[in-house]
């Protein structure tokens, strides 16, 4: 049963594979879309299972073989599934099974739809690798092969050069944060001498170690580079906005939901020893801070409607990170899953309008569409009110969580909080601006375009996630807002978890400061919720004359803070001028030249010993003369 | 003194034998007739005889005497397919000259 939960997508991945030339979308679909769904009711199952089993011992393990067997070091291709995993798990195939189902709409009229469904199995085949290795190796092979499906789906419309240059800057940059992560996988070999969770877990030191140099320390720091590069953080976040070049249904799996997550799962996974790096841990939550308040402020200046939402993915994921680093994994965790939710459904429900309004994704150019697109757009709001935190939305807990604990907990500090609000306020900004640019106010559709709700496969799983959007916050009620609600809902999520998670005393915040702080950012965000309402709305002349008067900070935000121009100027194109040196000055110059004159030295001493050979006997007598007595002249000399 | 410079000695057999050789020698490298080159072939083991049979009087041992015989024996045997090589090389070629045969070139 666990090897159909892990190998049914691989298994759609071959089938499709192998008829990659068909055009049939349906069928394609069909096959992908139920191994899919194959490999998520083995999950279901495996979950009725884990429930049943008491809180401690919830843990099973899967052996597929004994992979690496040196001296004293070993590494098993084996799976484990605990609360963590099985949550992970639960998303990704149940996420990915509705995403597959809105991928058999949008991707009809492709000329290559069997591709697309095997790269977008194989995607799911090494996600679950990923989470549901035991060990950091089966982790790093899911890792990568995520990052190469990653690749292969953004630049998916490779013939048009922008998209397939898209595609390897993803690759590059993950590649930069893949080199930090296999250093973090080393560095805890050489600590602990193994890599499996459990053991790294059951040996981590129970004081935490201050200090920079600590083994720890620096084997948090390179994960957490590894966690940058996948997770789009600050300063390796520049490939997740360009990845949006690919299908829309693949940035709502791939970059939104699951891979984009992989390192927050994987910080989570190793929460034990990031406890005991109180630096790491710093350094973390900053990172996850400024990445939330940078890609919000630059989502608020983006015309097209999938790089707003690839900003915002971006400063959502750093919320998680804030989370994780402030030692709120549970929150971390519950945020990854409402994230999932809410952000598939609206980049889904993108989708579903770059769809509808044929593959325009100006957002300048839409507008009025609630009353083309009536589900879309009902769905689009769930999205919008979970992502803004709309009190009761999905959102709302998971945020109002995070920015709590952000400022309660013991390695949180209120400039975290402060940062986090301010996040959550341009947050419901650009959402909001979005919501009003595409689906209220005027219509700005050109003549050419009539927009059409989307077919039933791309509606469902819109509605589906709406769903769970605005109800899967209730798994993850913050404590001190569940003691005041009725019924007492408890901290499902966490308390899910809790049995995989280091120690961190979190002490008793005040119930009226957590009430306090929630009060002031729901003000906030409903404060600028109401701006951008009023902006793009109700006078949409407005927006032009702000601009005016702030034209420097805006030209600096609309162009993202430059930073994919400083990346050319002061690494990537000093980089490409030392190649270029190195290779016609060092290698044309110097190696090249040596290789060639030793082998031109051997040929020149061939051409000449080629005389000797003259094929006279006699002159091969002279030479056994010769021999001879030179012999003789050393023997008698002797 | 003058008696020991006329009368023959191991000095004299050992120059004759090495005159031969010398010649054998430089008519196995410089002369081109394959048939001259065969008799020099000759005349080189003829001169290793001579010294032979020179240190077998002079030791006293009768072993270089031996050897001198299994020389003859064999430079004859030799000389036959020597000769036998070169006719028919003549016959398939008509030629004798050694310049002709330098397949062997590099």
């Amino acid at each position: 049963m666990f090897y159909v939960l892990l190998f049914a997508p691989l298994l759609g991945f071959l089938i499709n594979g192998f008829r990659f030339r068909s055009t049939n979308a349906k069928l394609a679909g069909t096959i992908a879309s139920g191994a899919i769904l194959l490999s998520f009711i083995s999950a279901l199952f495996y979950f009725g299972q884990l429930i049943k089993m008491p809180a401690e011992a919830r843990s099973l393990s899967f052996i597929l073989f004994d992979w690496i067997q040196v001296g004293d070091f070993s590494a098993q291709m084996g799976f484990t599934l605990d609360p963590l995993s099985m949550v992970m798990t639960l998303i990704i195939t149940g996420v990915g099974f509705l995403i597959h189902l809105f991928s058999v709409g949008y991707m009809d009229h492709d000329e290559r739809p069997a591709k697309y469904f095997a790269y977008l199995n194989f995607f799911v085949f090494n996600m679950l690798l990923l989470v549901l290795g035991n060990n950091l190796l089966v982790m790093f092979v899911g890792w990568e092969g995520v990052g190469l499906c990653s690749y292969l789906l953004i630049g998916f419309w490779f013939s048009d050069p922008e998209k397939a240059a898209a595609g390897m800057k993803a690759f590059i940059t993950n590649r930069i944060g893949d080199a930090g992560f296999l250093l973090g996988i080393f560095t805890i070999f050489l600590t602990f001498g193994t890599v499996t969770f459990t053991e790294i877990a059951s040996s981590v030191p129970a004081e935490p170690l201050t200090g920079w140099t600590s083994p720890i320390t620096l084997a948090c720091l390179f994960l957490f580079i590894g966690a940058m590069g996948k997770s789009a953080q600050i300063p390796l976040y520049v490939w997740l906005p360009d990845a949006m070049a690919g299908p829309t249904p693949v940035s709502a799996l791939i970059h939104a939901a699951t891979m984009v997550t992989a390192g927050v799962y994987m910080i989570i996974r190793m929460n034990v020893l990031f406890l005991a790096a109180p630096n790491a841990m710093m350094i973390v939550a900053i990172v996850g801070a400024l990445t939330a308040l940078m890609a919000a402020t630059i989502g608020l200046a983006q015309n097209d409607i999938k790089k707003v939402l690839a900003y915002s993915t971006v400063s959502q994921l750093g919320y998680m990170f804030l989370a994780v680093g402030v030692g709120a994994f549970g929150a971390g965790l519950a945020h990854l899953m409402t994230h999932a939710f809410f952000k598939a459904l609206m980049f889904l429900g993108s989708g579903s309008v770059i769809h509808a309004m044929h593959e325009e994704q100006d957002m300048r150019k839409m507008g009025g569409l609630k009353k083309y697109m009536p589900i879309t757009h009902a769905t689009f709001v769930c999205g919008w009110l979970a992502i803004i935190g709309f009190p009761f939305f999905s959102g709302f807990f998971s945020k109002d969580e995070i920015l709590w604990m952000s400022f309660h907990s013991p390695r949180g500090h209120w400039l975290l909080w402060v940062v986090g609000v301010i996040a959550a306020m341009f947050t419901a900004f650009y959402m909001t601006r979005l919501m009003a640019m595409t689906f209220w106010g005027k219509s700005r559709v050109p003549e050419s375009i009539h927009p059409h709700e989307s077919p039933v496969t791309m509606t469902i799983p819109l509605i589906v996630l709406g769903f769970l959007s605005v109800f899967a916050g209730w798994l993850c009620v913050p404590h001190g807002l569940g003691s005041v609600l009725p019924g007492h809902p408890h901290n499902f999520l966490d308390q899910w978890i809790h049995p995989l998670m280091g120690k961190l005393e979190m002490g008793h915040g005040s119930l009226g400061m957590e009430f306090g702080l929630m009060g002031v950012s729901l003000v906030l965000v409903f404060a600028s919720a109401f701006m951008a309402y009023r902006f793009y709305v109700v006078d949409p002349s407005l927006p032009q004359k702000a601009q005016a008067r702030v034209k420097g900070l805006y030209d600096l935000v609309a162009n993202k803070y430059w930073v994919d121009e400083g990346y050319f100027k002061f690494i990537i194109n000093p980089l490409v001028r030392l190649s270029r040196h190195l290779w016609a000055d060092v290698d044309v110059k110097l190696i090249d030249r040596a290789t060639y004159s030793i082998s031109d030295l051997f040929k020149n001493a061939g051409g000449g010993l080629r005389m000797v050979q003259s094929g006279n006997m006699q002159v091969y007598a002279l030479y056994i003369l010769i021999g001879v007595v030179v012999s003789l002249f050393f023997l008698m000399a002797r | 003194m003058l008696s020991n410079l006329f009368s023959i000695g191991i000095g004299h057999y050992l120059f004759v034998s090495g005159a031969l050789f010398v010649m054998g020698m430089l008519g196995v490298l410089l002369r081109k007739n394959i048939l001259v080159i065969l008799m020099s072939i000759e005349l080189m083991l003829n001169a290793v005889n001579v010294a032979f049979v020179t240190f077998a009087y002079y030791l006293n041992d009768v072993n270089g005497a031996v050897i001198v015989l299994f020389v003859i024996a064999i430079a004859a045997t030799e000389a036959a397919v020597g000769l036998a090589l070169v006719v028919l090389l003549y016959k398939n070629f008509k030629e004798v000259n050694i310049r002709f045969f330098e397949h062997l070139k590099g």
